[in-house]
């Protein structure tokens, strides 16, 4: 069971799930969840519209297609936001489905093309743990690498800018780009995450760890990082679960068990449903 | 006379296309405890945000110290709405409190222990140390309020701008607060207030700036509050009590 392909896409799962929970705590602290869910999706016409310009399957430059139609998506959601009165929600439905149904229709059509390379592009959608190659392995190793080290170093200007925008720019903060840190951040760690667990599941990856972490403690550092236990726990869960069952995927499995932990955490945890229900009540009968 | 710590000059806002502020011609002197004072919706920390570069203004310049504000950035301090911010966040209280020195820390660097032991000081200062360690979910109105004036004065600023910190507190910390800022005034600083409660005007503050989308008055408390020009701010016969 320990082969190398095994403990190589293990590796991948535990990093890349570690990074993502971590940019995923701010996200759900900035209640932008949604936004992760917009950009996933954002993705799938540039990953189509790379393949046909190439005629090949070459990941870098599929994922850097899906990096551009995010941004363009991003500049969209912002600039209707701005511009437009509707609610933010609604932006971020519309480019969503948007983007997404062009992608499909670009996608079908492409099925239909006599090239063979075409075949591995539907697995863009709901991903393919199980398939990630060395090369794919380094390439998730850096971004991981990149969004630790750039999170530890701006920790400080994340946590304020989060909490309290206006404070932290009236202390000589630069606001935009914080926030420009924070969106790239995401953005590479989601076009990262395309692979292997997919455009749909994309955004539960980022954000169930999150979730979880806050039903637990009242600290940004330990929230941050019982995020990414969280988040590796469930990708070394998912990744034995999906070898001894053949049948199971890996992405989703890693999803199930990250959504078990966070539903597990929203009941149970320390600041969890049950545990405030029960001070209510003690505070009711000590009253 | 004494010097101006703050001179805004034609500053006029508007939100999409409804304006907000009109031509606002206002300067506050050094060492004083100020209010703006105005009816609902009169565009008070309209004044406060457009002043401090936090919304674009259609005109206008202003000056702190009679420098422009990316020079003198430091020695202004802000207290937003309670409001503002998400009190759901994971922090404690000290953590809130130091981030008054995130500026004077600058940018990559860590907090140290110094910075802590001062964040507690304040904390002391404003009758909080015990609740050094608590979530800041788990605190009242008046306690959040006072959680943000202890960051202000670690930030130790000499210009202060802050937005409602009257809003939604019991009477006892009102006068904690008050005591505080009369402190402040004590040490030479100037603090700028957006304030709600008519009827302690006088009692508080020794200079007003009276909106309402146009500056109505500005200047010392006793000469410029005067029903004459709270009739005029507020455009009706006024709710106060005592004054009448």
């Amino acid at each position: 069971m320990f082969d190398y392909t095994f403990l190589l896409v293990l590796g991948s799962c535990i990093i890349l799930s570690a990074a993502s929970s971590m940019i995923g705590l701010v996200v759900v602290l900035q209640k932008e969840s949604l936004v992760g869910d917009a950009l996933a999706h954002a993705a799938l016409p540039g990953v189509v519209i790379a393949f046909l310009l190439i005629g090949q399957k070459i990941t870098l430059l599929l994922l850097l297609g899906a990096f551009i139609s995010g941004i363009i998506a991003v500049i969209l959601i912002y600039f209707i936001r701005k511009n437009v009165n509707l609610p933010f929600d609604g932006i971020l439905a519309v480019i969503l489905s948007s983007f997404f149904g062009f992608g499909m229709v670009l996608l079908t059509f492409s099925q239909k093309l006599p090239n063979a390379a075409q075949a591995g592009l539907k697995s863009f959608i709901f991903g393919q743990a199980s398939a990630i190659l060395l090369e794919d392995a380094y390439h998730i190793l850096i971004v991981s690498t990149i969004v630790f080290s750039l999170f530890l170093l701006f920790w400080k200007e994340i946590k304020i800018y989060v909490f309290d925008p206006l404070f932290a720019q009236t202390l000589g903060f630069n606001n935009t780009v914080i926030q420009l840190l924070i969106s790239s951040l995401m953005m590479v760690t989601i076009i990262t995450q395309l692979q292997t667990v997919g455009i749909i599941l994309t955004s539960s990856m980022l954000i169930a760890p999150g979730v979880a972490a806050l039903q637990w403690t009242k600290d940004f550092k330990n929230a941050v990082m019982l995020a990414m236990v969280f988040g590796s726990v469930s990708a070394t869960a998912g990744v034995i679960f999906s070898t001894i069952y053949a049948n199971v995927p890996t992405g989703p499995a890693i999803i199930v068990v990250m959504s078990l932990f966070a539903i597990f955490s929203l009941i149970f945890g320390s600041r969890g449903t049950l545990q405030q229900h029960l001070k209510q009540k003690k505070f009711l009968i000590s009253k | 006379m004494k010097d101006i710590v703050l001179k805004v000059e034609d500053l006029t806002v508007a939100y999409q296309n409804m304006p907000v502020l009109w031509d606002v011609d206002v300067s506050v002197p050094e060492g004083v405890l100020a209010a703006i004072i105005g009816p609902n919706g009169a565009g008070k920390s309209t004044l406060i945000k457009a002043t401090l570069g936090l919304i674009k203004p259609l005109s206008g310049t202003v000056s702190f110290f009679g420098g422009p504000y990316k020079k003198n950035y430091q020695r202004i301090g802000y207290v937003p709405q309670k409001e503002a911010v998400n009190w759901d966040f994971p922090a404690i209280v000290l953590d809130v409190v130091t981030m008054g020195l995130y500026g004077k820390i600058g940018w990559f660097k860590r907090v140290r222990k110094s910075d802590r032991k001062s964040a507690l000081a304040a904390l002391k200062q404003i009758g909080m140390e015990e609740f050094a360690q608590r979530h800041i979910s788990e605190l009242s109105g008046g306690q959040q309020q006072r959680v943000f004036l202890a960051r202000a004065i670690v930030q130790d600023a000499d210009l202060y701008f802050m937005d409602e910190p009257f809003a939604g507190i019991d009477i006892k910390t009102e006068k904690v607060i008050i005591e505080c800022l009369r402190a402040m005034r004590k040490r030479g600083k100037t603090v700028i207030v957006v304030h709600h409660d008519l009827n302690t005007v006088k009692e508080y503050f020794d200079y007003v700036l009276m909106v309402n989308k146009v500056l109505v008055a500005s200047g010392p408390t006793e000469t410029t509050f005067t029903p004459e020009n709270i009739k005029i701010a507020f455009n009706s016969e006024m709710p106060l009590r005592e004054e009448v």
